[in-house]
């Protein structure tokens, strides 16, 4: 359905467009003064100086994978996020759990767990598809390195970015 | 079909009036009137049991009148009105009668579909990140279509055994397992091997093998594709890949005459898995392990990828070009009679008449292929273990192919033969040839996808494409004609074979205007009169019958019997 936007009806002083221009250029001389005389600061030294606990809650940085308070990883590497990622900046090994790790009831985990960091977009659909709640994008954003291969995390790197996560769901666990 | 069971009958679905032959179950009519019924433990090859229920439907007959009463009056298509029956029906065992009517969309089907689905659900472990089953599994797609979306089951689900190996090839996961017995079924009706069974009663029944006893059978792998769940899961593929990223290409088996129709599960240019596809005229539904599993060599470290010439004792990699003209310079100096072309009855019909080509170009005076015969074991493996002898027969016009391969290895051995063309097959190991015997060659040329000694003692080695890495055609052991189909590319410089050869006919000057499969199809059409007027679509993906062989496959012979019988749908 289209909206029809109202105009608003401008007086004709309004029309003349200078008293908008004076008062636009009084906001602007108050910052001027303000900053020339060293009373507020806009920039700050990146990046040694960082703005990281401004970052909101909700904000959508490198993605990583985490485990829970057993422990144990939580990725079953069902490829999902593999399957949704958009620019295909996930790969996936799967492997099945041998018979004698504490955990073998779960069955399947991954072998090698891929993030190309050159590629991800930072769209976030591989935490919403997560039917595990195993991967989570955190507020790194600083991404760097000197080559191709290091612009991969890998398992171990994203289990190091991830770190431990508690009270999420415990399906795994012997009463289920 | 009997005479009987050609009489159509009119029966009502969802409202619509539909004609059928008498005999036809209602799951199969309402199929066919386009209308598909959810079902679990139905399989048109097994015997119906009836145990899911998850196929109720509501189902009318016409009113039967009290005594004294008037009949009811038919309309005017004839048809008599309907009285619904208000307690549902399986659709599966079932068959249709005159003027019965089917609901498939009704309130109580919805009502009686969303109920088994609650139940089946209510101890099933829904860990479908980790199942192989998940995005093809029966249990997903219905309770999306037909479930409540979540679950009134408060107390504990019953715990099962998981994980527990049933046999060499497969993995059992009871808590999965839904009892539709479809796999119990198929080793006592099909496999004939007996070896499971329901154990214990109620919501503790298992799936189990007989003490003692495993899954073992060669026909053992079909009980995971018909599975509906993730029961019974392939150690092969076990955790490999999710069904969702694979292509399906259809294709057909080559491990022997039989010529199973297959779908090849790929991704990336890498084969994961390899499941039977249904024509009722080669292999039902079914296909053997072995030759299901054998395609791991496809990945070997063995492959050939380069083309290789000796130099000097040293197979040097080679450009194509180069060695082509390598092999048309040492061919040319040589009398026909001094050359001798082993070709394989793995080859297309299309590599045939290439063959053919080549034999007559350079007037070969000796052409062979080589016979792989094992035991045909009495379901779908033939004894003919090449895919395509009916092809040789035909294309290449041997009339015993396999029986001029001990004067071929005389004549080596006196010095008559110099030069030997092995095509796609490996002499050494398949065909008795020693390495002493191919010293003795003054130019021994080969094709093929694996390093073996043959290659090692040949002069130019050129790698071939294995069957998943070509397309064409091959007659199968009843005179079958079907379609080889391409399903990945070959490692590094391989070439299809038809190539190889359409390259060795020109450099040896001979042209011929032959650029993809399906030209040489077309001259194959006018060369050879059994596939006169024939196109490559009309073969399609089940394949035509081609010739009259006499052969016939047990397998399916059984099952026409259970059809005649009225065991199974078929």
């Amino acid at each position: 359905m289209a909206i029809v936007v109202k105009r608003p009806k401008l007086k004709w002083w309004e029309q003349l467009y200078i008293p908008g221009i004076i008062s636009g250029m009084r906001v602007t001389l108050g910052h001027f003064i303000k900053i020339v005389s060293g009373r507020k600061k806009v920039t700050m030294q990146y990046p040694e100086e960082k703005w990281d606990d401004q970052l909101p809650e909700h904000y959508r940085g490198a993605p990583a994978l985490v485990t829970d308070e057993q422990d144990r990883e939580r990725c079953v590497a069902c490829q999902l996020c593999e399957f949704i990622c958009p620019p295909r900046a996930i790969t996936i090994k799967p492997e099945e759990i041998p018979g004698d790790d504490k955990w073998a009831k779960v069955e399947k985990r991954p072998k090698a767990f891929d993030i190309d960091m050159i590629r991800c977009i930072y769209c976030g659909l591989c935490e919403e598809v997560c039917p595990e709640q195993a991967i989570f994008l955190r507020k790194d954003y600083a991404i760097t390195g000197t080559s191709r291969e290091e612009m991969v995390h890998n398992k171990s790197k994203l289990y190091e970015i991830g770190g431990v996560r508690v009270g999420l769901v415990n399906k795994w666990n012997e009463l289920k | 079909m009997s005479e009987e069971k050609s009489d159509l009958i009119d029966v009502q679905i969802n409202g619509e009036w539909h004609s059928f032959p008498k005999g036809t179950r209602m799951i199969e009519a309402c199929r066919e009137a386009g209308v598909e019924v959810p079902h679990y433990c139905y399989h048109p090859k097994l015997t119906s049991p009836g145990n899911c229920r998850m196929c109720l439907v509501e189902m009318g007959m016409p009113p039967r009148p009290r005594p004294g009463d008037d009949p009811p009056e038919p309309d005017e298509e004839g048809h008599l009105p309907i009285s619904w029956i208000p307690r549902p029906a399986i659709a599966c065992a079932n068959t249709i009668a005159p003027n019965m009517g089917i609901r498939t969309e009704s309130e109580m089907t919805e009502e009686c579909r969303k109920g088994v689905m609650e139940l089946l659900l209510a101890n099933h472990p829904l860990d479908c990140p980790i199942c192989d089953q998940a995005g093809e599994c029966s249990l997903q797609e219905f309770s999306v279509e037909h479930g409540k979306g979540e679950s009134r089951f408060r107390e504990q689900k019953v715990k099962k055994p998981k994980n527990v190996e049933v046999g060499p090839r497969i993995r059992l996961d009871d808590e999965r397992c839904i009892m539709c017995s479809r796999c119990i079924r198929f080793t006592d009706e099909i496999a004939d091997d007996p070896v499971l069974g329901f154990t214990d009663r109620g919501s503790h029944t298992v799936l189990a093998v007989y003490p003692g006893r495993e899954l073992a059978n060669n026909y053992s792998l079909n009980t995971v594709d018909i599975c509906p769940v993730g029961a019974l899961t392939s150690n092969d593929f076990r955790f490999q890949m999710r069904v969702w990223f694979m292509k399906e290409t259809k294709t057909i088996d080559t491990n022997c005459a039989t010529g199973a129709n297959i779908t090849v599960f790929s991704r990336e240019d890498k084969i994961y898995r390899i499941t039977p596809r249904q024509n009722n005229d080669v292999n039902s539904d079914w296909m053997p392990d072995s030759h299901r599993l054998n395609f791991h060599w496809i990945e070997s470290e063995a492959r050939l990828t380069d083309p290789l010439v000796k130099k000097g004792g040293v197979h040097e990699q080679a450009g194509w070009q180069e060695a082509i003209a390598t092999s048309a310079d040492k061919l040319a100096g040589l009398e026909g009679s001094e050359i001798a072309i082993i070709a394989s009855a793995r080859m297309t019909n299309e590599e045939l008449l290439m063959t053919n080509r080549l034999v007559k170009h350079l007037k070969a005076g000796h052409v062979d292929t080589v016979a792989r015969n094992g035991e045909a074991d009495g379901y779908l493996i033939s004894a003919d273990r090449n895919p395509n002898t009916n092809g040789v027969k035909l294309v290449l016009g041997l009339d015993n192919p396999g029986s001029q391969i001990e004067a071929i290895k005389k004549g080596i051995e006196q010095g008559r033969i110099k030069a030997v063309i092995a095509l796609q097959e490996n002499l050494v190991d398949d065909a008795g040839f020693s390495a002493e015997l191919l010293a003795k060659l003054d130019f021994l040329f080969t094709t093929y996808p694996l390093a073996n000694p043959t290659a090692d003692a040949a002069h130019v080695v050129l790698p071939g494409a294995g069957w998943a890495e070509k397309s064409g055609t091959m007659i199968n052991v009843t005179g079958r004609l079907q379609r080889l189909n391409k399903v990945i590319d070959g490692p590094g410089q391989t070439l299809e074979p038809w190539e190889i050869i359409r390259d060795l006919i020109q450099a040896t000057g001979g042209g011929n205007g032959i650029y993809a499969v399906t030209d040489i199809f077309k001259q194959l059409t006018q060369e050879v009169s059994e596939f006169k007027d024939l196109t490559w679509g009309q073969i399609g993906d089940l394949g035509i019958p081609l010739i009259e062989t006499g052969e016939t496959i047990p397998l399916l012979e059984r099952e026409k019997e259970r059809v005649a019988k009225g065991l199974i749908v078929g």
